[in-house]
């Protein structure tokens, strides 16, 4: 009995194991390809048999995106839209969750709900209205129009996140300001900011990915290559150089690049970033 | 509290900052979400009721003829078909291997360490962005790819597929790289729910001599519902309005077989410059979007 019992159980561990090595295949073996391809020459990575490492290791991929002025363009215009939109959202979001969090009002819930419900509003409902503003405005193919455009998409979110972030924190802190005749202004700035680092690096992170990875709007309201983003570039160069499939490899993994150190410095605030909101 | 040496006026302006403060501090959030949401939402109703808009606009009635337009075309319908088939196949896939994964890390019979590993590996698929998965797909779907020299050598497949350009296999093509690259999210929020599972309902049903699988499907499923439903709702209106990745991989492609709303309207608007006909194709997504909306709230209201 007691033989079977441990037969048994070493079998479902071993099976266990056989599951997660499938899962591990499942999930990496796609990335490692992307990757491995990178380094390759062209004709390597349509090898019959295909090699696992690169027979011929090169970076030639990775030399020619990065000595091409029009694609290290690309990444500067993603760098910069991403750091400016993930300033100005964490700013508004910051002061529209204190006021949901220290404060009691009228229209509250109306408000908050509102707020919520835009997360879930189809982009491309909004990109043609958003194409007609930028048109009339003359902001068609300008950093602005990115600019402006994102902010409706990463602000909701970041006001859900932050505000879940200061409700954390006790409220005692900022009422001892207002005790001692100081504004609610100064208890924002002088108390809650400083010690709310954590829940604003977590709302940094996310906004800055979002912006990141946006497509539909870079591709719709901007047209000259100065004004690309990295995701343009990536379809760009995938109708230029069709059989350039190292190039385009080596680009996804500069471009996933942020990313994947992002979430290896910053695993916690990471996922608070996008399980946020979501989960609870 | 108020000490009473502070004059009456002061503690009145006190009170009234305090009743428009959270106003103000909310102003910025509020003008945004106005201009560049409900404004935009607005103009998109009135171009899908517009003869022609934006460019060379006829402000003029056209009632409903944009939206009978849509509606008597089959592309519109087949889109219609595919971004069910495309959302449905992958929330239900996400939600399935989600489980399975969060399930299989939170076993006692693996090493923490190689759990910790895992864990990471795992989630590596949502760290991609739909243009990086768009192309790391068309790599290993390529026809002389990985993937058909595989299924070949192993005599799976007799002859190489061409995925993304056979009418036949396309849809499945991309909505299995969906699958791929949006399991994570589920799987984060169960292994998160499973921590939260009171451990004394395991112990109740082992004294009751429950199986592994009824507890799982009596104890560990049930609890995890709310999570699950919430995510899969999520999950759904996300899906729904996937453009990149379908772009980027068949663009709707071929004869239309892999035309979803979100395509289809794009190329109403910027291949057709027909707005006013890509408004109401707009409004329409919205509609659906807008519904799922309200039944999420109402379940997020009801926990």
């Amino acid at each position: 009995m007691r033989t079977r019992k441990t037969r048994k159980d070493r079998l479902v561990t071993v099976a266990l194991h056989i599951g997660l090595l499938a899962g591990l295949l499942f999930a990496a073996f796609p990335i490692y390809w992307m990757l491995g391809s990178s380094f390759k020459t062209n004709a390597e990575i349509f090898a019959l048999p295909p090699t696992i490492l690169p027979e011929v290791f090169t970076l030639e991929a990775y030399v020619a995106i990065l000595t091409d002025p029009v694609k290290l363009q690309f990444f500067f215009n993603s760098y910069l839209v991403a750091f400016v939109v993930t300033a100005l959202t964490v700013l508004i979001a910051l002061l529209a969750a204190y006021g949901f969090s220290r404060f009691e009002f009228r229209g509250k819930a109306v408000l908050n709900t509102l707020i919520i419900s835009t997360q879930t509003i189809p982009p491309i409902t909004l990109l043609i209205p958003f194409f007609g503003l930028v048109v009339s405005y003359g902001l068609f193919d300008t950093y602005m129009a990115l600019i402006l455009t994102y902010l409706v998409f990463t602000l909701p979110y970041a006001v859900l996140l932050m505000t879940g972030y200061l409700n954390t924190l006790p409220r005692d802190l900022d009422e001892a300001v207002a005790v001692d005749g100081g504004s609610s202004w100064t208890a924002l700035w002088r108390v809650l900011v400083p010690i709310s680092l954590p829940g604003i690096v977590a709302t940094s992170v996310y906004t800055f990915l979002l912006c990141w990875n946006e497509f539909l709007f870079a591709l719709t309201l901007t047209k000259s290559t100065d004004m690309r983003t990295v995701p343009i570039g990536i379809q760009l160069l995938m109708g230029q150089h069709a059989f350039e499939w190292n190039q385009m490899m080596a680009m996804s993994v500069l471009g996933s690049l942020p990313l994947l150190v992002i979430y290896l410095l910053a695993q916690r605030y990471f996922l608070a970033g996008m399980t946020a909101g979501s989960v609870k | 509290m108020t000490p009473f040496f502070i004059p009456a006026r002061l503690r009145l302006s006190a009170r009234r900052k305090r009743t428009f403060a959270p106003y103000l501090y909310l102003t910025p959030s509020l003008l945004v979400v106005a201009m560049l949401m409900l404004l935009p939402m607005a103009m998109v109703v009135t171009y899908s009721f517009q003869r022609s808009a934006v460019l060379q606009p006829d402000n003029s009635f056209a009632g409903l003829m944009h939206y009978r337009e849509i509606f008597a075309d089959p592309v519109f319908w087949s889109s219609l078909w595919h971004t069910l088939y495309f959302t449905l196949a992958s929330v239900v896939m996400h939600m399935v291997i989600g489980l399975l994964f969060a399930l299989m890390l939170n076993s006692p019979r693996i090493n923490p360490a190689l759990r910790s590993v895992l864990r990471v590996l795992y989630i590596l698929p949502w760290l991609f962005t739909q243009v990086i998965i768009a192309v790391i797909w068309r790599l290993l779907l390529e026809p002389n790819g990985i993937v058909n020299s595989i299924l070949t050598s192993l005599g799976i497949i007799g002859s190489r597929i061409e995925w993304f350009s056979n009418p036949e296999t396309a849809l499945h093509a991309v909505t299995f790289a969906n699958i791929w690259a949006g399991y994570p999210i589920f799987m984060v929020s169960i292994l998160a729910g499973l921590q939260g599972i009171p451990k004394d309902l395991y112990e109740a049903a082992d004294i009751d001599g429950a199986t592994g699988p009824q507890k799982l499907f009596f104890i560990t499923i049930p609890q995890l519902m709310p999570i699950i439903v919430s995510i899969s709702l999520l999950d759904f209106i996300w899906t729904m309005q996937v453009f990149p990745l379908i772009w980027l991989t068949t663009g709707g492609g071929p004869i239309y077989a892999t035309e979803v709303l979100s395509t289809y309207t794009y190329k109403l608007a910027f291949a057709q410059y027909n707005l006013s006909q890509a408004s109401a194709s707009a409004v329409v997504i919205l509609l659906i979007a807008i519904g799922l909306t309200l039944f999420y709230i109402r379940h997020q209201k009801a926990r």
